[in-house]
């Protein structure tokens, strides 16, 4: 029986991180992440767990707190956003290339500057490359649920990577929704223990973590967690699986919504999803064949899957919640028409970076993207590929 | 009446420290107690005390997936009536809808200070009640009762008795708390005036 509560996206994680009960967690608080710290080191004065909670004094510590955990074989925990991310950034290739499965809850939030301490994707984009799994919620269901899902995808044999469980600052994190829990002793089962092969504390096997490498073995090295991030694809789909046998809710690497005779498509990451999605029915029963991919894994990125969902159409829009300054496009844009690279026959893409530092997207602006899709069908003609919308000059 | 399956959409105004936030999350509770999918969300900024802020509540029969901003709200709330001068409280709201303001004046004496906006105006003096019950100026208690009332989103005798719970089990080291913010509620449900 699942528990109907209402919760905001930072409680849901914080009550997920209670039902597993991790061994450390590294906490240091920076907004919009802050409440799931402070909500957890409740859980841990009132003995409802038994973490070692270690307050540290930056974010580079708490990172460097899991990896130290981890390491000697515990399960770790920490939460992020924005800043914070950025000061992990070091720690981040540490945890990953020394296939560490920390687990980290990225609240995302525009990085500086100008300073804003609202929504957008900046901070875990630009984590991209740091060889952490990347899994994206639209609702603080989806945050829980995810949460949830971690640990087995991380500490899989065939993957041992840390994963990055994200939700869009405020309007998931602080926005109270329906939610459905897990009951405690499902949560258990389904998380299981962390049975690491090798770590510090195994006496009968001393090692050293994250050592020296040579150039004769570096490359080498760095294959081989490439080679795991490929491994991760199954894994993650096999443990959606097994989720959804323990709570009805199916998830994949995206959702495709009414995309099987779409003719235009909007592909977006988090929160922004939903109103998309309200904005497909409204158009839809106009008779227009349009159609949403959310996004839900980054990384590893599903390439081939991604690319024949999108094989049918005539037209579709890359949505990016994150500025990447390459002069051609956000990241998600980057990634998504490379996949359609490989289609005999592609729809025309193009990119719109928006909902930067919290600028809102409407169900006014997902069809005005729409409307610009209608246009290139129509004409023939991309235009220009990279756009920005919901700016105040518009 | 809203069509089936569209939210009704509510907007709070409040300054800083006045608890809009708090009593904008009581409604997504109090509503979501009664069988109802809810949103309750502040928009975050720099917040000070005293700096006007927003809220938002969507409540429906059906999870409501859309995250933005509510532009075209069916309720306005103003938890302090100086903002009538500051924000443009009724921008989009719907005229079958409504706005209450927290205020010691009557409705005709308010709708003068809203434009054109042709919908309903209640008031209630929030500060007097919460003066009264609660022996300091906590408007948002009063101002969340006289919401519901007027938008009839949750049943009025549902909601008085899911409160009393709720304070129950928040307040259970602070009983006078309870007595207080239940007059406070029962009182602003009787005294709310639509104009």
């Amino acid at each position: 029986m699942s528990i109907r509560e209402r919760l905001s996206g930072n409680e849901a994680v914080a009550y997920a991180m209670k039902q597993i009960n991790p061994d450390v967690m590294g906490a240091f608080p920076i907004t919009p992440s802050t409440e799931i710290p402070q909500y957890f080191a409740q859980y841990v004065a009132d003995g409802l767990v038994d973490t070692e909670y270690v307050t540290v004094e930056s974010e580079h510590s708490s990172m460097s707190t899991c990896i130290g955990a981890q390491a000697a074989g515990g399960r770790a925990v920490t939460a992020t956003s924005s800043c914070g991310l950025a000061l992990m950034f070091e720690l981040l290739y540490v945890a990953s290339s020394s296939r560490l499965p920390v687990t980290l809850a990225c609240v995302n939030r525009a990085l500086t500057g100008p300073i804003n301490i609202n929504n957008d994707h900046s901070d875990s984009m630009g984590a991209r490359d740091a060889g952490w799994i990347q899994i994206y919620a639209e609702t603080n269901q989806e945050a829980y649920d995810n949460f949830l899902q971690a640990m087995p995808i991380g500490e899989h044999p065939d993957v041992r990577l840390p994963v990055m469980i994200c939700q869009d600052g405020f309007i998931t994190s602080h926005g109270v929704e329906n939610i459905e829990l897990l009951e405690d002793e499902i949560v258990k089962d389904f998380v299981g223990e962390y049975q690491p092969e090798n770590y510090l504390l195994k006496h009968e096997n001393p090692l050293a973590v994250g050592p020296y490498d040579v150039t004769n073995y570096y490359m080498e090295h760095k294959i081989q967690q490439a080679e795991a991030m490929k491994a991760a694809k199954p894994v993650i789909l096999k443990i959606a699986e097994a989720f959804e046998k323990v709570s009805g809710r199916k998830y994949g690497f995206f959702e495709s919504y009414r995309m099987e005779d779409a003719e235009t498509a909007l592909v977006l990451i988090g929160s922004s999803a939903g109103t998309a999605r309200a904005a497909v029915d409204k158009l839809r029963a106009q008779g227009k064949k349009v159609g949403m991919v959310k996004l839900r894994v980054f990384r590893p990125f599903p390439m081939e899957e991604l690319a024949a969902a999108l094989a049918g159409c005539k037209a579709i829009a890359v949505m990016d919640k994150a500025e990447s300054f390459s002069a051609a496009g956000g990241p998600l844009f980057a990634e998504t028409r490379s996949a359609l690279y490989d289609l005999d026959t592609r729809p025309k893409a193009i990119n719109y970076v928006y909902g930067l530092g919290g600028r809102d997207f409407t169900v006014d602006t997902a069809e005005t993207v729409f409307a610009a899709l209608d246009e290139i069908v129509a004409t023939g003609k991309t235009g220009e590929v990279y756009r920005h919308i919901g700016q105040r000059s518009e | 009446m809203k069509k089936a399956n569209k939210p009704v959409e509510i907007r709070w105004h409040g300054r800083g420290g006045q608890g809009a936030k708090t009593a904008c999350l009581l409604l997504a509770d109090a509503a979501f107690s009664s069988g109802k999918y809810v949103q309750g969300f502040p928009e975050y900024g720099p917040e000070r005390m005293g700096a006007p802020i927003t809220a938002y509540n969507r409540i429906s029969d059906e999870r409501c997936p859309v995250h933005s901003n509510i532009y075209e709200p069916d309720y306005v709330v103003v938890v302090d009536e100086t903002l009538l001068d500051a924000v443009d409280v009724t921008r989009g709201l719907s005229e079958e809808g409504a706005i209450i303001v927290n205020t010691p004046k009557r409705p005709e004496e308010i709708r003068p200070m809203l434009g054109d906006y042709a919908g309903k105006v209640c008031t209630i003096d929030a500060r007097a009640i919460s003066e009264q019950t609660l022996g300091k100026n906590f408007p948002n208690t009063p101002m969340l009762a006289a919401a519901v009332k007027i938008s009839g989103v949750v049943e009025a005798d549902k909601f008085v008795s899911d409160m009393e719970a709720s304070f129950k089990h928040k307040f259970a080291h602070k009983p006078q708390v309870i007595t207080g913010n239940m007059a406070a509620l029962t009182q602003s449900m009787k005294e709310v005036q639509v104009g």
